[in-house]
């Protein structure tokens, strides 16, 4: 919708958008369709604003329930604003639901599941990206078609496996079925495509530089902003995981999400001290959000883009 | 990069020893250059395979093996052939069919609203915007949130008593909704779950695809007098054909998946197998009660092969529609 547009003087009737401001009608009102940056009216953002609130709500909630005791939580008409026992209900949530141990446990899980990933699918990427090797687009079709294959259907074995090998409970049996995942390697691919020019690496091979060095000190600087999306990408999922996890640990030695299952499943669950539990497993995540949320909803959008 | 090792492109044996041996042909060091960049690329493939292959396509075909044998969680290294035994045995349990209906119902419910309102969405974010930026974190913030929270927040939302959900629809005369108990109120609730955490997420999804849409197509559209409906019917949703069927393909795949959620709903017992009267519990439920609960793995492992041809089913029939559409565009 640029003003050097050809079609603008075939059809100038229709395509005045830039002066609807001046013309005083709202842009709703404009014949021209969505891809065109026009700007939202009230609408809009009542529309945004109403989304934005049912996303929002059910978070603060979580904070306001967490921050009374239960007979409160569970009054009519609910409370709508924090209250005074958030201290004593962390507290209670920290010893009840061993959580201590449980986030020791999701750190490590999630930490060595997000650098594996992210070495491995750089590695991946890269060799998807920009080598020719014989086999290379099958091989890639194969990585995406088992992004279709539920968990589900290979738990019960794994079960198995993992007690056989001695890793029945232990944290092993959650980390190593997802060191490398298929959408990371497709991301990578995504961004290194258009990221890294082939004339980098044809300089560095006249530099004389072997295959692994040229990944060392050509790609991975060039990946970085990708790696960080990814990265965090892939800490929240492994962070948020619930099913494998739930079925692989015992409540001895829980992720922090399995803890709040159980939590939850107790005989007498106190639910002021479930909703703690939940504040406790949610807030880093949402720290996260908070301060790196431009740039995940960038590596969300760039990841969809080709797809 | 090291100065000291010589030039790769332009690579003459240097004189002497190793190279009059191999007469410019393949010295050692060419030789290894070649290997590394013929092996490289499998190099660097190899741990997705090697984990997939271990994790996932082995345990895999094993889930076939199991499900032909009696193998009990208390004794996982005996196993006996039973052959068929338990698929008959799912396949005439009642609850093995609520199962597969409530999976069926719960997905159909949360995929198809919340594909269309992340449309609609997708769709307003794409206007210029004050602070778009935010509104889109706005929307994202569900996908931060774990099940295991997503769904003991809403279990609240949903309480019979003193939840806020009948509190505020009280003000509106519609009695008290007993929503974990009731067979359809129960299906809405995790439906809601799954929608108030995904539909931010395909919202981002659908935009992305909105902005790679040529602004000429647009154009061409209001020259030929289309209204922004009609543009928004035959210029915005063919350019997002591809995309939108991304997302039901993964919302397909995620709503067969649905455990945490119905797990969590009402908490304590009633997780295991989906409610009172079995009317939210999904088939990973199932599997997770015949093989966690009762301990019996290999019909749990017959629910997997169950769940493989309902997969395979719902692609099927998805292909179907998608040439049926296809042709009646063309």
């Amino acid at each position: 919708m640029t003003t050097t547009s050809p079609t603008k003087t075939s059809a100038p009737d229709l395509l005045q958008a830039p002066s609807y401001t001046a013309s005083g009608k709202t842009p709703g009102r404009l014949r021209l369709g969505a891809g065109q940056q026009l700007r939202g009216g009230p609408f809009t953002y009542a529309a945004l604003i109403v989304v934005g609130l049912g996303s929002i709500f059910p978070l603060y909630w979580t904070l306001v329930a967490a921050s009374h005791d239960q007979q409160r939580v569970l009054d009519s008409p609910p409370p709508l604003v924090p209250g005074g026992r958030l201290g004593s209900n962390l507290q209670a949530a920290w010893e009840q639901a061993n959580l201590g141990k449980a986030i020791v446990n999701s750190v490590i899980v999630a930490g060595s599941i997000t650098v594996a990933t992210l070495f491995f699918c750089t590695l991946a990427g890269y060799a998807f990206a920009k080598m020719r090797f014989r086999g290379r687009n099958v091989l890639m079709t194969a990585v995406i078609a088992t992004l279709t294959i539920p968990p589900q259907l290979s738990v019960v074995p794994l079960f198995m496996m993992m007690s056989d090998i001695g890793w029945g409970g232990k944290l092993e049996s959650v980390i190593f079925p997802t060191l490398v995942g298929a959408f990371g390697v497709f991301f990578m691919r995504q961004y290194l495509v258009e990221a890294l020019p082939y004339e980098l690496i044809e300089a560095a091979k006249v530099d004389g530089a072997s295959n692994f060095r040229i990944v060392w000190s050509v790609v991975l600087p060039v990946a970085r902003p990708a790696m960080m999306v990814l990265g965090m990408l892939t800490f929240v999922q492994a962070w948020n995981d619930f099913f494998w996890p739930f079925l692989a640990l015992n409540q001895q030695n829980p992720t922090i999400q399995v803890a709040l299952g159980q939590l939850s499943a107790s005989y007498t669950p106190d639910q002021s001290i479930v909703m703690a539990g939940a504040l406790i497993s949610t807030l880093p995540l949402l720290l996260v959000f908070v301060i790196f949320g431009k740039q995940i909803v960038g590596g969300i959008m760039a990841g969809a883009v080709k797809g | 990069m090291a100065t000291t090792t010589p030039a790769r492109g332009a690579y003459t044996p240097p004189s002497g020893g190793s190279g009059a041996a191999s007469n410019g042909r393949g010295t050692w060091r060419s030789r290894l250059w070649r290997f590394d960049d013929k092996a490289s690329p499998y190099a660097y493939i190899a741990p997705f395979f090697l984990i997939f292959g271990a994790f996932g396509l082995y345990p895999l075909l094993y889930t076939g093996w199991i499900a032909l044998h009696r193998v009990e969680m208390t004794g996982l290294d005996q196993s006996e052939w039973v052959g068929f035994d338990n698929f008959s045995r799912i396949l005439q349990d009642a609850e093995f069919w609520t199962a597969v209906f409530n999976t069926f119902v719960i997905g159909v419910i949360s995929t198809v609203p919340q594909l269309l309102v992340a449309l609609g969405l997708a769709h307003l974010l794409n206007y210029k915007l004050r602070a778009s930026t935010f509104w889109r974190t706005v929307i994202l913030t569900p996908y931060a949130t774990s099940v295991a929270t997503a769904a003991l927040v809403f279990a609240l939302v949903f309480r019979a008593d003193g939840g806020i959900l009948n509190w505020v629809l009280h003000f509106f005369g519609v009695g008290d909704v007993d929503w974990g108990e009731g067979t359809w109120t129960s299906k809405i609730a995790i439906s809601v779950i799954v929608i108030w955490r995904w539909t931010g997420y395909n919202a981002l999804i659908y935009l992305a695809a909105m902005q790679a849409v040529p602004t000429d197509l647009y154009e061409a559209a209001a020259i030929d007098g289309a209204s922004r409906w009609q543009q928004f019917r035959k210029v915005t949703i063919p350019s997002l054909r591809p995309t939108i069927l991304f997302t039901i393909v993964i919302s397909t795949i995620g709503s067969m998946q649905l455990f945490g959620e119905p797990l969590l709903l009402q908490g304590g017992t009633l997780g295991s197998i989906g409610g009172s009267e079995h009317q939210y519990e999904t088939l990973s439920i199932y599997l997770f009660n015949y093989g966690w609960k009762l301990g019996h793995l290999g019909p749990a492992a017959a629910v997997a092969w169950a769940m493989l041809v309902l997969l395979l089913l719902i692609a099927l029939i998805n292909w179907i529609v998608g040439r049926f559409v296809r042709k009646n565009a063309a």
